[in-house]
């Protein structure tokens, strides 16, 4: 019963991870960067949800709701302003610029909202879900956390194979040149995908500081790095990849903790993804796209 | 024709390389110079000892990103492995060699060895993977080393030297002292770093890496960059080429962490993040990949800029990412470079000609 309560907290740090994992991927496949602001995004996020609720008491649903819009919003300037410039540039000069967005982000938080931690309130309250006489309980934020998870993927998924803008995405993501000979605007559709992803780290920010109730301007950095490896894990560029790299990672993350050292749980799950790259260069579920001369 | 040209570049190329050794030479005298009349302010005395360190970072990082192509993200864990491995070795020879120039030259040596070692395990796997994932995995690495390093004691006594993992279980003998304290870290360093023994590590570093740039081996790593397949199909090793220079790189590294933490009385492991290993490649990236003279003045300039920025304390590090945001639109956006050098008047009239 102890597994179980480890294996559904995995499972539940493992849902905020691959919610987060998505916007990377999604920006991966379309824009070919790393977009290493994104953890910073679910920070503001985080903010923005912890003022609404705790400062203006409103409710946490129109909390995030909001929150929400400030990281659509924050995602398509920072698109439009710090990486639309760069389309043509090399590669690393994007991921520069990303990090030099990601500093700036965290230093505008640090003088916004100062230093001090701020105590997250749960948007669900702090009960729990007592199952088999007690002996397994799941909190309702963990609960709400896999039940979100579920959702976006299922939502995400429809969203990308049966609607025009999703295919739109898919095509831009296959071959940018020949989607815009097809009347696709790949600007927009670019900007939409980081309009996505920055407003699903706005859901994740507010459920990971219900979990992990710290608010800090670094708050998002670690879990942006492991969400990342998530996403890598996956095989980046890859949807249905980066939900199950998140899941595993999270699992993987709980059980070092529990079963080998707290300490080096972080070593063993980079560990855990060194051994999956050495065998699936590409990740789990990515494309292994072989050279040609 | 195409001989003449093949000299000319050369020539070209020489040219450059000595002229980053004397700019270097020169802003060594400029600089020890002024630390000696006291024209330097304390801070920025004392940072000379780290700009070193991170030339020195900055210019072996760029071997791996620049020359041989390969995104590199944990170049901070050789760092690290070097300033835990030179601190303790130093803090052993401390009654065996008096002399500390001497003692820190070894130490440094020590820690280029062990990182080095470190460099060529970490390159078998990560060395088999490409581009992203590649950079992924050394990534992980980084983080690895700086876990572990965070969870490893390390103490001597008369009966030798002792160590364990996750907790202190090394059982010294009374007398015994313990070196490395896990989370810790080191503490009670003495400082033997000087900024002579800082601007001698960037003159070696700067051989090191030129010698190997302009040999048979770095051709290959060019060439192993510029077109993998082209390179494997002339008979190129490219594992061994790339191996050569990861563990180059890492052996610089290692130097120059033991010569980094040397300057300071503690240092402890999570000095050593990720985001030190994105500060270096910002240098590398900043300075053009494959200058190593660009890799200097931005390291050097990036570390005093935060420094120089303090007169708008809480404003510092938001401007340092501006900065750093609007270098990187200006030299890479084609069309804001124009825009640039249309405002240079000099520029204007060399490509009018």
């Amino acid at each position: 019963m102890i597994f179980l309560n480890y294996f559904i907290s995995g499972i539940s740090l493992g849902s905020i991870y691959a919610i987060i994992a998505l916007g990377y991927t999604m920006v991966y496949g379309i824009a070919k960067m790393l977009n290493f602001a994104h953890g910073d995004v679910i920070m503001v996020g985080a903010y923005v949800c912890f003022y609404a609720v705790s400062r203006y008491e409103l409710h946490p649903l129109i909390g995030i709701i909001l929150a929400m819009i400030v990281c659509t919003f924050l995602g398509i300037i920072i698109e439009r302003f710090a990486y639309k410039p760069l389309r043509q540039a090399p590669s690393l000069a994007v991921l520069i610029t990303a990090i030099g967005v990601s500093y700036f982000l965290q230093n505008t938080a640090l003088l916004l909202w100062s230093s001090n931690p701020k105590v997250f309130p749960s948007i669900i309250g702090r009960g729990a879900f007592k199952l088999f006489e007690g002996e397994l309980s799941i909190s309702h934020v963990t609960a709400l956390t896999i039940i979100t998870c579920l959702i976006i993927m299922i939502v995400l998924t429809l969203f990308i194979n049966k609607t025009r803008l999703g295919k739109a995405m898919r095509a831009c993501s296959e071959d940018k040149g020949a989607a815009q000979l097809m009347g696709i605007n790949v600007n927009a559709t670019i900007s939409m995908t980081f309009a996505i992803g920055s407003g699903l780290a706005a859901i994740a920010g507010a459920l990971l500081c219900s979990a992990y109730p710290t608010l800090m301007p670094t708050t998002g950095a670690l879990p942006g790095i492991k969400a990342f490896t998530a996403a890598v894990f996956g095989g980046i560029g890859s949807i249905p990849g980066a939900f199950l790299g998140g899941l595993m990672l999270g699992v993987i993350e709980i059980f070092a903790k529990a079963y080998i050292s707290s300490q080096l749980s972080d070593a063993v799950v980079f560990a855990v993804l060194i051994i999956v790259l050495l065998v699936k260069p590409a990740g789990l579920l990515g494309k292994y796209t072989q050279e040609k001369v | 024709m195409t001989m003449r040209r093949l000299i000319n570049l050369k020539r070209v190329e020489a040219r450059r390389i000595y002229l980053t050794y004397f700019i270097v030479i020169l802003a060594y005298i400029i600089c020890q110079t002024m630390s000696s009349t006291k024209f330097l302010s304390s801070t920025m005395r004392g940072m000379l000892v780290p700009i070193c360190a991170y030339m020195v970072m900055a210019v072996s990082l760029n071997l791996v990103v620049g020359i041989s192509g390969e995104l590199s993200l944990g170049h901070a864990g050789f760092m690290s492995v070097g300033a835990f491995s030179g601190v303790a070795s130093a803090i052993l020879m401390q009654n065996l060699i008096p002399f500390a120039p001497v003692r820190l030259a070894l130490a440094m040596i020590i820690a280029a060895i062990f990182a080095a070692v470190a460099g060529f395990l970490i390159g078998i796997p990560v060395l088999r993977l490409k581009g992203d994932y590649l950079a992924i995995v050394t990534l992980a690495f980084g983080e690895i080393i700086k876990s572990l390093l965070n969870n490893f004691y390390l103490g001597v006594d008369s009966g030798g030297i002792h160590f364990s993992m996750l907790s202190d279980t090394t059982r010294l003998l009374p007398g015994g002292k313990l070196i490395i304290r896990g989370p810790m870290g080191i503490s009670g360093i003495q400082k033997i770093s000087t900024f002579p023994a800082g601007f001698i590590l960037v003159m070696i570093a700067l051989m090191v890496v030129f010698n190997l740039v302009n040999s048979r081996s770095g051709r290959a790593f060019m060439a192993i960059r510029d077109d993998r397949i082209a390179a494997e199909s002339i008979g190129l090793d490219i594992t061994k080429y790339k191996m050569m220079a990861f563990v180059t790189s890492a052996a610089l590294a290692g130097a120059a962490g033991a010569l980094f933490a040397m300057n300071y009385s503690t240092i402890v492991a999570n000095k050593f993040d990720f985001n030190t290993s994105i500060l270096i490649l910002v240098f590398v990236v900043l300075g053009g990949q494959g200058n190593m003279l660009g890799s200097i003045i931005a390291a050097a300039a990036l570390t005093i800029l935060p420094e120089k920025l303090r007169e708008f304390s809480d404003y510092r590090m938001l401007l340092y990412a501006i900065i750093l945001i609007i270098t990187m639109l200006g030299t890479n956006n084609s069309e804001i470079r124009s825009f640039f050098a249309k405002l240079n008047p000099f520029k204007r009239k060399e490509e009018a000609e």
